[in-house]
Formats: structure tokens, sequence, C-alpha cells
């Protein structure tokens, strides 16, 4: 019984390879390869961040405090004397593993609970959709706020908090994709042949609706980033000592007036991590569904 | 029409008790609950008083009568007394909401005035250098955090130029034009931001609609171009706008809590955060359930108006 459907999967693979490497190379050549390079960068910097940073994060040195760019710390220091260009490439650990860990956890949460109405539909439909409707009204940030405020602090309870408000929107555009393939012949072939409905949905109808969840992932985890800096620059979200974008611009507001340095430097490493993230989505709705293309 | 109405005011009615569920679950899942939280910082208290506090707040009851009376109460409007200052939550959320308000409406206004012409001139001139301004000024407007935003502002406009205030509040009626100067900067960073993404909405449907035939039809009856774009094609473009910048206006609402804090404005999001650094429980509750409030009145505003400007909406 397994053995068609192996086989048939096998090739649909292999036919894909061709349209898989004309799609990569359009992605790349467009706006978001632009979009992948700021990612995989502000990625590797991240992960490279105890090696590539110039000096300790957190080591304080208040001689130096408040400087300008200089040949010794080229985006000057913060009011304890603390380099910030390091403070920016620690801080990405925080920001990104955040965004990272939210995205995954609504993906997983709210692309089940999305593919599963659309695949069930009736009762189960009706009581996953209200339950995400109510979720989604409340406005975006301050649900991860209020999680924030009676659950306290910390990296487990900053990726629920962002998290939870993104099951909402992965539940619906999970549920639409699957509605728009549920009735394709390919999953009727396999229901024809006797497969079990985890099978028929993991098998048939999940890679079928895969375009468009990639797509909103990669969008997700713009608004993630920007929602942990949000979070983080209020107070709620990564705690000090460890340096995180949102936060370095809190502490750096107050000498606004004296060196902006402390403060534009990390709000620039956000919006240029955040247009990484949204060009990447961009141009992959543009390569995988060009008639998403005029929507927008 | 009226049908439709009150189905969709009904339908409102499980949408506000699932947000009034959800506020009422966060709230117990505090770490210990309400009254180690009190007492914590009052010092050393004896387990029987706890206990005593505990029967007071009505927490040794089942979780389903606890909810019963929380909503009872909150029916009444009564969102329970600030746990600093013993004044009742809803005396000071009727207070600081209008400077929510105001701040959420003027974000709007600055959203629509930018967005529009940005919009129609970005359509009109596809694939020109003015689209592709229009193009830059929507990705950096999606991917600048709003509090970032205005920081720059008040950099520029304020430290640099020292045209306007960088922080304060003056109410409308005491002296409305100062109450102007404090409010555009706050106003500006959630508005330009809400603009981007308008921006994008008012082009590609400006874009759609001119290629649909009834404007091929306008053209073709001679009127001049410019009565085309936007006497006919405008206006039924302008339709999808209307639904995503109300969906984007009650995100403002969420938008101005961050924007309060940068500008220290006395708005019921700032009065949030203040009522979490100091562990004020009912003051978070009832400014989170008033702006969930606030938001779910938007949307319901905006799918009535919707069907007033789009009769298929209703029959759909």
């Amino acid at each position: 019984m397994a053995e068609p459907t192996a086989a048939g999967l096998d090739r649909s693979t292999s036919d894909r390879s061709t349209p898989g490497a004309e799609i990569a190379r359009r992605l790349i050549m467009g706006a978001g390869g632009v979009g992948l390079v700021f990612v995989v960068l502000a990625v590797v910097a991240a992960v490279a961040a105890p090696w590539l940073a110039p000096y300790d994060p957190i080591a304080l040195n208040p001689p130096a405090r408040l400087q300008g760019p200089s040949a010794l710390h080229w985006l000057g220091t913060d009011q304890y004397g603390r380099d910030t260009l390091s403070r920016i490439v620690h801080g990405g650990r925080a920001s990104l593993s955040v965004a990272f860990a939210a995205t995954i956890f609504a993906l997983l949460v709210g692309g089940t609970l999305g593919a599963l109405a659309g695949f069930y539909l009736g009762a189960l439909d009706t009581a996953i959709m209200r339950f995400t409707d109510v979720l989604l009204s409340f406005p975006a940030i301050l649900l991860a706020i209020a999680l924030l405020a009676f659950l306290g602090s910390g990296f487990a309870n900053l990726v629920l908090a962002i998290g939870v408000v993104y099951v909402g929107p992965f539940a619906r555009v999970a549920r639409a994709a699957v509605l728009t393939v549920r009735e394709e012949q390919f999953v009727e072939a396999s229901r024809a042949l006797g497969s079990r409905d985890l099978r028929i949905l993991t098998g048939a109808v999940i890679p079928a609706a895969a375009a468009p969840i990639l797509v909103e992932t990669t969008l997700r985890l713009a608004y993630a980033l920007l929602a942990e800096a949000s979070l983080s620059f209020l107070g709620l979200g990564t705690q000090p000592p460890a340096p995180s974008w949102g936060m370095m611009i809190a502490e750096g507001r107050r000498y606004l007036a004296l060196s902006p340095w402390a403060t534009v430097a990390p709000g620039l490493a956000i919006m240029v991590v955040v247009l990484g993230f949204n060009l990447l989505g961009d141009g992959l709705r543009d390569v995988l569904d060009p008639r998403l293309r005029r929507r927008r | 029409m009226l049908i439709f109405l009150l189905r969709r005011l009904l339908l409102t009615i499980p949408t506000l008790l699932g947000v009034a569920l959800i506020v009422f679950a966060l709230m117990r899942a505090i770490p210990g609950d309400v009254v180690t939280g009190l007492v914590g910082l009052e010092g050393n208290v004896a387990p029987e008083r706890m206990d005593e506090l505990r029967r007071m707040f009505g927490l040794d009851l089942p979780v389903h009568v606890q909810f019963g009376q929380w909503l009872m109460a909150l029916l009444q409007g009564d969102l329970g007394s600030s746990l600093r200052t013993g004044r009742p939550v809803a005396v000071d959320l009727v207070l600081r909401f209008p400077v929510t308000l105001e701040l959420t409406v003027l974000g709007l206004l600055i959203a629509l005035i930018v967005a529009v012409p940005l919009g129609v001139t970005a359509a009109l001139n596809r694939g020109r250098w003015l689209d592709a301004a229009g193009s830059l000024f929507v990705l950096l407007g999606l991917s600048i955090p709003g509090f970032f935003l205005g920081i720059l502002l008040i950099l520029a406009f304020s430290l640099q130029l020292g045209w306007l205030p960088p922080a304060g509040y003056v109410p409308f009626a005491e002296a409305p034009l100062d109450n102007l100067r404090h409010m555009l900067l706050p106003a500006a960073s959630l508005g330009l931001i809400l603009a981007a993404a308008t921006t994008r909405i008012v082009r590609s449907s400006l874009l759609e609609t001119l290629g649909r035939d009834y404007v091929r039809t306008a053209r073709a009856k001679g009127l001049r171009e410019r009565t085309v774009t936007y006497r006919h094609a405008l206006r039924t473009a302008l339709i999808p706008v209307v639904t995503v910048v109300g969906l984007q206006f009650g995100q403002l609402l969420g938008g101005a809590v961050i924007i309060e804090q940068v500008f220290s404005l006395p708005g019921v999001g700032r009065f949030a955060l203040e009522g979490i650094n100091l562990r004020d429980y009912p003051t978070v509750q009832g400014a989170v359930l008033l702006i969930a409030a606030a938001f779910v009145a938007v949307n319901l505003v905006v799918d009535v108006l919707y069907a007033v400007i789009d009769p298929r909406v209703r029959y759909g």
C-alpha cells in the first residue's frame, strides 16, 4: 500500500528539482537576494559573536563612556563605556533567537491548527477558527505585553508571548492554503489508495500547501523581530546585563542629546535585519506564486 | 442592512467573552497569586492573614464561580481598585483614554494624508523612479520599529532643530495649539508606519482598478485622464483600503502603548506599563481589557462601514 505513494512522491520531487533551481535563481537575482544576504550576515554575526565582537559586551569601562565612533570603537560606546558594536553583535543573539523560536512555535501550533481546520472542516474548523478569532481580537503587541506582565519576563516567556500572538495569523494562512489543495486530484488519489488521514495530510496536502506558509513564516520573522525589540525596549523582554537591540535603544535614549550613536546604531541594526526578512519574504512570494504578486 | 448589523453586533459578544476569559486566565497565571504579589512587597505577613486576604479577593472559591463574579462586576463597569493608589481603575481609565484616542486618530489622519497621494502617484508612474521612491518608503516604513522612528523624530525635530517638544502632554481643552505641538511627533511616529502599509495597498488597488473594463469605457467616452483616475478609478480602488486601514487602526491602539512610553504621554498604554512595573494587576487588567474592547469596537465599525460603502458585502 505504501509503495505506490512513496514512488509517486519520489517522482514528484525529482520532477520539481529543475524548477526548484530556477526558483532559487530568480529569488537570488531579485531583491530577495539582497534580503537573503542581510539575513545570513545577521545570523552569522550572531552565531559567531564571541569571535567577531572586538570587546566584551558587558565589561564596564567608565573612562571611555559615551564616545562617538573612533578607530578603537567603530560605533562608539554607551553610558558605561561598553563598546556599541560588540553589544550589537551580541544583542543579535537574543533578538534573533527569540524571533526564530517564537516564529517556529507559532508555525507549529498555528500551522497545525489551521491545517486540521482546513482538512476536516465542520465543527473542528468552527472551534479552531473561533479560538483564533479571539486571539486576533487583541492588538498584537498588547497581547504579548499582557502575557509578559502576568507571566513575568525571561527567554521562554518572551518566546511564548510573541509566539502565541502569531498563532492566529498562521492558522488562517495554513487553513486557506489547505482549503485550496484539499479537493485536488492527488489528494483524492492518496485517499483512494487507502492512506490514513495523517498520511494524506503530511504526504499530499501539506507539501502542496507549503509555499504560502513559507512566505508567511519569513514575513512573520520580521514581525517577531520588531515585537522582540519593542518588548525589550519596554523592559519586558531580554533582561540586562545581556544586551538586546530594543534594550540598548531604551538605555541609550537617556543620553540621546549627548551621544546619539548608542541609540541610533542598534536601531539601524533592527531595521537592516527586519528589512532583510521583508525583502526575502516578498521575493519568495513573487517567485513561488506570481499570482499573489499584485495583491499587495 | 438592519439584519446584517444585528448579526454582526451579536457576533462580537462571544469575542468579547473570549477576550475577558483570556484576561481572567492570565490573572490566574501570575506566579503565586495576587495576594503573594501584593504582600511580597509589604514584608512579612502571617499565613493566617494571607488566607484572610485570599478570602477577601474570593480566591478560595471554585474557579468558575470566581469567573462568574468577576464577569458580573466587569459588566457593571467595576474593574476593581488599584493596589497602589486605591482609586477605582475605571476612573483613571476614563481620564486617560482620550489621550490614547487622540494619538491614534491623529496617527490615522497622518497615515491617510501621506499614503493616498503617495500611493496614487506611485500607481500612475508605475515602473518609473517616483514608483521606486514610493516602494523604498514602503519598505523602510515596514522595517522600522515605531519607537525607534519616534526617537529619530525627537533627535531631529526636538534636539537638533528645536521645533517641537520631545515629551509631555497638555490637554486639548487647556491649550489646543500646544496640545497639537506635543502630539505631532508621537502621532507621526504611529502614522508614518501605517502610511507605509497603506501606500502599498492604495498603489496595488488603484493599478488593479485602472485595468478594469469600466475604466476603459470611461476613457473611450473621451473623458479626461484626470477625471477617469480620480472620479472613476480611485473611488473603487479605495474600498479595500478602508478595510485594511480599519484593521490597522486597531493595531495603532497597540502601537500607541509603546509610543506613549517614548513621549511620556499619560494615556492608557503608559498607565498599563506603570501598572506592570508596580505589579498592580487590577490596573494592568483594566487597561488591557479597555484596549482590547476598543479594538473589537473598531473592527465592528470597519465591518459595518465596509458594508455601507460596498453593498456586495452584505449579500456575500
